[in-house]
């Protein structure tokens, strides 16, 4: 593996990522691993699915890369994201940042996972016992209070 | 003019297609195309929700313009986060 940003069906190892970044004028390896958690909101979670727009999304983490590297100078950013079915416990996102003094990696890195989070399009859904949900997606389920009546009926889509 | 609007996660679900064909007149902007998807899919999403839509995969404006041929994609909520209480100062969670 070379490529620093990846985006892939296969498991992640995250050993790769901070190999990617390792060099010696680095002192400072910061490595997060994202797991995929058996449940939420008390609900048992059986399996986890990532969807991604690919083009964008490839896009918009080496944007978060540039700005790590404009914004905190470091240079060494890795970034790999699990797609498609994960199952519990398994890494689904994995960010290494490597700098020659620990506390820029650290921020660094913690940065890198936050705008990740707020700009990649990249989408997560939960399947539970009977039902599924994806997340972050609350505000658009439809509810009784709003007068549109053939939209009364989505909650079928989600069976 | 037509435009190919792709959709993901729950849009594509809840149109039942990855890709439609919308009909909008010349000089359409992000916030008219949004009117004519809800048109064709009106269970897309909940007339007081606002939808992301991303033109040439950059994040669009309302007033941004279309033209035939640009990469027109339906963007659902990403996971976001939930801010932390502990670590308020650079919230986040675990996606």
């Amino acid at each position: 593996m070379s490529e620093t940003i990846v985006i892939t069906h296969h498991e992640l190892n995250p050993e790769e990522f901070t190999d990617l970044v390792r060099r010696d004028t680095n002192g400072a390896v910061v490595t997060f691993l994202g797991t995929t958690r058996d449940t939420f909101e008390g609900r048992n979670v059986i399996r986890l699915e990532y969807e991604a727009y690919e083009e964008m999304a490839y896009r918009k983490l080496e944007e978060i890369r540039q700005e790590l590297k404009s914004e905190f100078g470091v240079e060494d950013v890795a970034i790999g994201h699990r797609i498609g079915v994960v199952d519990i416990g398994e890494i689904s996102l994995v960010v290494a940042v490597a700098s020659p003094h620990r506390s820029e990696a650290f921020y660094a890195c913690h940065e890198a996972v936050n705008r990740l989070k707020h700009s990649v399009p990249i989408w997560k859904k939960e399947f539970y016992e009977g039902g599924e949900h994806w997340v972050a997606c609350e505000d658009h389920e439809f509810t009784g209070s709003v007068e549109t009546p053939e939209t009364l009926t989505v909650s079928a889509d989600n069976a | 003019m037509e435009l190919s609007v792709r959709f993901f996660a729950l849009y594509r679900e809840r149109a039942g297609c990855s890709t439609a064909q919308v009909p909008v007149p010349e000089g359409s902007t992000v916030a008219d195309l949004v009117v004519a998807v809800r048109e064709l899919y009106p269970r897309l999403a909940p007339p007081d929700v606002s939808i992301v839509v991303a033109v040439n995969e950059e994040y669009g404006e309302p007033e941004t313009l279309l033209q035939a041929g640009d990469e027109i994609c339906l963007i659902p909520p990403v996971s976001g986060g939930q801010a932390s209480q502990a670590l308020n100062s650079c919230s986040g969670s675990e996606r």
